[in-house]
């Protein structure tokens, strides 16, 4: 898992139409009986990609000409749903990194960040307009650039949106918070010691 | 000016402000169930790490429990070794974990109420979108993810940006046959399934005054249909009520001194909100959704939405592939739609009060030929009071199956499934693509009685009609 200042993701895309993308439709709940996220690439969007036998249906996410992509263009409210970390687990062990959507369910955002996944939003306009420039040539080179808020597609470049909080995480590679909350464990206990309910 | 509660709940769990400018919050409660904590307290073992306060964690195992098979090792080797690995990581950590032989186990945000440990005041965290529900008790209850669960486990706090707070006023008494399920089916219906993101929401006005804890409980779980993460209600007399007395509330001087407490922490009357919704009662409808989200919902004598409806180019496309999925003609009617399963249960709508308000009604009737229809208490608790006071008998009667405790059909994850492209009416809170564990079966989300009218008739129907309704209202 990278570690690290992310400041840039480069690569290919992929568009995966329509709003609400809810995070079954990312990972179907039958997956998740697991007891470690190992593994979970393999049923990234399965029911998107997958028929009843188990046999492809035509989507981009199974076109060969995609193959190799590690930036999802999507639609509004991706992630949408259940807060199964699983959803953002399963897509960056398929490979991906980052998704450019026109908008983030919250509980998603936050844990795809916590990851290193980057997550940015465009316009509509925009998104349609990169997504038809990759169906015309998928292996153009897509640079989303977090510290200038913009995304490259080939020359022409677009505006993007991030979350200050989540632009700092991500800039500083402090996205896992986990270091910094552990050294904050005096002020824990001296916030606990004042709710009557934490006492043991 | 005064302060929301949210605004209260917030500053008086902050700890501090993080480098990147979010805040370090003291989740006070913790709850932890199969499906999202293993791999938590695989990294806490990864980096020898420990739980930092476990008597501040409580668990159950709900997802994956079997609701027609009482004795381990279950049939499904993959559900026995995520029950056994919860079970290992409680005992190794002095977890406190209601298990299926202890009587208490359930669905997680059924059984943090009715233990008691969902208090005002306080902030909730479980790695479950619906924790929210616990917000119907003027607690800050938050879904989570896996990383942060294992940053409750290690630290007892999260990182979080705060949120906005919307206040949702619904006024007026409900019309009989109008529940609970419907408020919040309307609220997600106006307001989008996006509607809520970056909000917490408050619910008020005279209509939750008049809830029961159990309504407000069914409202506040599906906030994060609505995109909200957080939803709440003031604490007032009556959820005091329903907390004195349960296992694990304050007793003696110790509750009086926590009723201040609670009390102290309802938002101030001139506290303000980043926003303002009004509805009335007037406007509400049993409520159905006949598409592939939530807020796909219609009242259950409107017509199904044609594609030229939607204002947008996107509407149009989000109808056209729900109406495509679901096998609906757009313009039809929602009644009349043949339904193949009737699911009541979950943590949106398998609470006693959801039971009892069924099994009023149902006596005399019979569940439709073709229709399977089951019927899963929230918690072993809610299964014994409904067992004591014959809801069983009167549930398999009428031709229901009366089963186990667990989150079951709602997400599919135990042998609870619709098969193919199965229509299930259902009492839980997602009608997503697969939901119920086919990737082509189908949902239509409704009240626990609409669930049952839709069983006995065989297809989508007014409950109000079946069941004379209107005649002797009864509230739930």
């Amino acid at each position: 898992m990278s570690t690290g200042p992310i400041i840039k993701v480069t690569g290919r895309g992929v568009f995966v139409p329509g709003d609400d993308v809810d995070t079954d439709r990312i990972i179907p709940a039958r997956f998740m009986k697991c007891i470690t996220f190992d593994g979970l690439g393999e049923y990234f969007f399965y029911d998107v990609r997958k028929d009843e036998n188990g046999d492809n249906k035509i989507h981009n996410l199974n076109d060969s000409r995609f193959t190799g992509a590690n930036i999802i263009i999507g639609g509004k409210n991706f992630g949408c749903g259940s807060s199964r970390e699983h959803a953002p687990q399963a897509i960056l062990r398929a490979g991906y990194t980052a998704i450019i959507a026109g908008s983030f369910a919250e509980i998603f955002f936050g844990n795809a960040t916590n990851l290193g996944v980057v997550c940015v939003t465009a316009s509509a306009q925009d998104r349609e307009s990169i997504a038809s420039k990759i169906e015309a040539n998928p292996l153009v080179e897509i640079t989303i650039d977090i510290k200038e808020y913009k995304i490259w597609v080939g020359d022409t470049s677009f505006e993007c949106s991030i979350k200050s909080n989540a632009r700092e995480s991500l800039l500083s590679g402090h996205f896992d918070p986990l270091k910094e909350l552990l050294s904050g464990a005096d002020s824990v206990a001296s916030v606990a010691l004042k709710l009557p309910y934490m006492q043991a | 000016m005064g302060k929301s509660l949210f605004q209260k709940v917030w500053d008086a769990h902050t700890v501090r402000t993080l480098a990147n400018g979010q805040t370090q919050l003291l989740i006070g409660t913790h709850l932890i169930h199969e499906v999202t904590s293993p791999q938590a307290f695989g990294m806490l073992r990864d980096k020898g790490l420990s739980v930092q306060y476990p008597h501040r964690t409580y668990a159950t195992v709900d997802h994956i429990v079997p609701t027609n098979e009482a004795l381990e090792p279950y049939s499904d080797p993959l559900a026995q070794g995520m029950i056994e690995e919860l079970r290992k990581n409680c005992a190794e950590n002095n977890v406190t974990f209601f298990d299926t032989n202890t009587g208490k186990q359930g669905v997680v945000h059924i059984v943090g109420p009715e233990q008691g440990i969902t208090q005002p005041g306080t902030t909730i965290a479980c790695g479950d979108s619906h924790t929210a529900t616990h917000g119907a008790f003027g607690a800050i209850a938050f879904g989570i993810g896996t990383s942060q669960v294992r940053d409750v486990l290690a630290t007892q706090t999260i990182a979080l940006g705060e949120l906005k707070v919307r206040r949702i006023n619904v006024e007026g008494k409900l019309r009989a046959g109008v529940y609970a399920k419907d408020v919040i089916l309307h609220i997600i219906r106006l307001l989008g399934t996006q509607g809520g993101t970056g909000f917490a929401y408050e619910y008020g006005g005279s209509t939750f005054d008049a809830m029961t804890m159990e309504e407000r409980m069914t409202v506040c779980n599906m906030s994060i249909e609505g995109g909200a993460r957080v939803g709440y209600v003031n604490p007032d007399a009556t959820t005091y009520d329903y907390l004195k007395g349960r296992p694990y509330s304050p007793t003696g001087k110790a509750w009086e001194a926590a009723v201040a407490d609670w009390q102290s922490y309802a938002s101030d009357p001139d506290c303000s909100y980043d926003d303002v919704v009004t509805i009335s009662t007037n406007d509400i409808e049993p409520t159905v959704t006949w598409g592939i989200t939530p807020s796909q919902g219609v009242g259950i004598n409107e017509m199904i939405p044609a594609i030229n409806e939607g204002v947008t180019q996107s509407e149009r496309e989000s109808i056209e592939e729900a109406l495509e999925y679901m096998k609906f003609e757009g313009g039809s009617a929602l009644r009349g739609k043949k339904i193949d399963v009737a699911f009541i249960g979950s943590c949106t709508n398998g609470r006693l009060s959801d039971l009892k308000e069924v099994a009023h009604h149902i006596k005399g009737h019979r569940v439709a030929d073709n229709v399977q229809a089951i019927v899963v208490p929230g918690s072993q608790v809610v299964a014994q009071i409904a067992q004591q006071l014959g809801l069983h008998t009167i549930f398999t009667d009428a031709g229901f199956e009366w089963r186990g405790a667990g989150c079951s059909m709602c997400l599919a994850m135990n042998p609870d499934k619709l098969i193919g492209d199965q229509l299930c009416a259902s009492s839980s809170n997602r009608n997503f693509k697969g939901r119920q564990g086919s990737p082509t079966g189908r949902t239509m989300l409704m009240s626990p009685l609409m669930v049952a009218a839709a069983a006995i008739k065989g297809e989508v129907t007014d409950a109000r009609e079946i069941f004379s309704v209107q005649a002797a209202a009864v509230s739930a």
